[in-house]
């Protein structure tokens, strides 16, 4: 398979199947595994990085996993598909920047993607649309288990798998969620969640993790702690934690709906006139404005089919996916007439909204 | 100035030209345009030329100067201050008194307890890994470190158990 029917494929996450849930947009569990006796890849020289690069991508390649897959170094990817892949959440953008000898393996579904001496030897990461915590686990426990028959991991019995940096000792696992929590921000009730989240041992990042705004009302909360703790235990711990998110933001929509409805229903009208209507449009605002829609479908005042158009609208709104429908550079602003144009296309058919429902006027 | 200055880390003319004062040592780089960029120094506020200066030119003197130093990798002390990461797995083991009273305020806890990748530890000499660690128990003997000694005897009775095992098993 190749790098460019893998880009026109539309990424796992905009699965229509699994697009059913409200809340959670998607999961994510990624593993940072290393070899023994290989230096890290922020201080091996270049000629050890390139050895370590092949032995993982001939490891990675030959997993059931990866049957079909595709493979590239940083210095094989242009820019723009870099900056795609990154939006896709399939390359982080640590790794776009990186130094040569590092690359990523994606399976042919983009569930599973692989970076190569990025911060470790190995970033092992599975995609799920949705809230599926336990599957996605046994999904990336199996990839993982299939690597270290050919792979010899550095692992210590007290610490666990050793990583470059010693905040991801232990399982070297990362599960994550990207919420979406329009209600809570509209009620201002974020900061006090994130305060309530680090708390308990979590963080809430933005859409593309740290240092990122959480444009589109979409946050990313994961565990923070990495030692200590079975990887069973730390998804129990973030699952009791996303459902209880869950709950703050059926409750904050709950009550929008019963003080302040024409005030939300205001805002979701106009979200969609814009949507249908605009011609010039930057990608943070689209990303409002598609929250503000999906919030709607939510409450009921669309179709539910319409919550997978939105969220495959959440990643080809994006900068990168915009400059890849067409051939010759875009200008920012041309950007935004194009990102204009292409959502004014696909909302000119979208199911007008019934504010009606509920009981609400 | 007759000849042009070349690029501190390729050799091709250097048109960047920085200077800065760390720890009042004055430090100065000249650079090609695709190094300065490659290095980060167009960007103020993520880039320090001290970092830059001691990767291009780190002599095994200047680091023993710094404290100690992984026998694997050449990793220092003051490395891992500046960078945050450690250089190889075997850092862990080198810099372990460095490490261990950092972990608690990182962690939930500093004792690993999830998925241990049998096959690949299975594939490591058992027989290798006894005498690293009879080594250790010697050495932690001699300098009377009878916790750290009470620790491999652990491990090396942990090590004989599952060699064992996996005899009867197989």
């Amino acid at each position: 398979m190749t790098l460019a029917a893998l880009l026109a494929t539309p990424s796992e996450l905009t699965d229509t199947a699994s697009s059913k849930c409200a809340i959670v947009l998607m999961t994510r569990i990624r593993l940072a595994r290393n070899l023994a006796g290989s230096s890290f890849p922020g201080w091996a020289k270049e000629k050890q990085r390139e050895k370590i690069f092949e032995a993982c991508r001939d490891a990675v390649a030959s997993t059931p996993q990866m049957k079909r897959s595709v493979s590239a170094t940083v210095d094989e990817l242009s820019e723009l598909e870099k900056q795609i892949l990154v939006e896709r959440h399939l390359i982080s953008r640590e790794l776009s920047g990186a130094k040569s000898g590092s690359g990523v393996i994606i399976s042919k579904d983009q569930a599973f993607s692989v970076m190569i001496n990025e911060e470790d030897h190995l970033r092992i990461q599975t995609l799920r649309a949705g809230f599926q915590l336990k599957k996605t686990w046994a999904a990336i426990n199996d990839l993982d288990t299939a690597l270290e028959e050919k792979l010899d991991y550095a692992f210590s019995p007290t610490l666990g798998y050793l990583t470059a940096c010693p905040t991801n000792l232990g399982t070297g696992m990362r599960a994550s969620a990207m919420m979406h929590l329009p209600a809570l921000v509209i009620s201002s009730q974020m900061e006090k969640v994130v305060r309530a989240v680090n708390q308990l041992g979590m963080v809430v990042r933005g859409l593309f993790g740290e240092g990122s705004d959480a444009s589109g009302s979409i946050f990313q909360i994961s565990n923070q702690t990495t030692l200590g703790e079975s990887e069973e235990d730390i998804i129990k711990r973030l699952g009791s934690v996303l459902n209880s998110i869950i709950e703050h933001e059926v409750n904050a929509r709950a009550k929008l709906m019963e003080n302040d409805a024409a005030k939300l229903c205001d805002k979701i009208g106009r979200a969609y006139g814009i949507l249908q209507n605009c011609h010039l449009l930057s990608s943070g605002e689209a990303m409002n404005l598609l929250s503000l829609l999906r919030l709607g479908i939510d409450l009921e005042m669309f179709p539910d089919e319409s919550r997978c158009v939105i969220d495959r609208l959440f990643i080809e709104a994006q900068p990168g996916h915009i400059q890849h429908t067409t051939k010759h550079d875009l200008e920012s602003n041309e950007r935004d007439t194009l990102r204009a144009e292409k959502l004014r296309a696909e909302f000119t058919n979208f199911a007008k909204p019934k504010f009606t429902l509920n009981g609400h006027n | 100035m007759a000849s042009p200055l070349k690029c501190d880390l390729c050799s091709k003319p250097a048109t960047v030209h920085l200077t800065q004062i760390v720890n009042n040592k004055v430090h100065k780089v000249d650079l090609c345009e695709a190094c300065a960029q490659a290095k980060g120094v167009t960007d103020p506020s993520g880039f320090s030329l001290a970092d830059l200066l001691l990767k291009a030119s780190l002599s095994p003197e200047a680091a023993v100067a710094e404290g100690l130093r992984c026998e694997h990798c050449g990793f220092t002390q003051g490395d891992f201050k500046k960078h945050g990461r450690f250089g190889c797995p075997h850092c862990y083991e080198t810099f372990k008194g460095m490490i261990e009273p950092m972990l608690d305020n990182m962690h939930k806890g500093t004792t690993h307890t999830g998925k241990i990748p049998h096959k690949a530890l299975d594939r490591q000499s058992i027989t290798e890994r006894l005498s690293k660690l009879e080594g250790s128990l010697d050495q932690a003997i001699k300098s009377e470190r009878y916790e750290d000694a009470a620790r491999y005897r652990d491990e090396i009775q942990q090590v004989k158990q599952t060699a064992v095992g996996q005899k009867l098993t197989s």
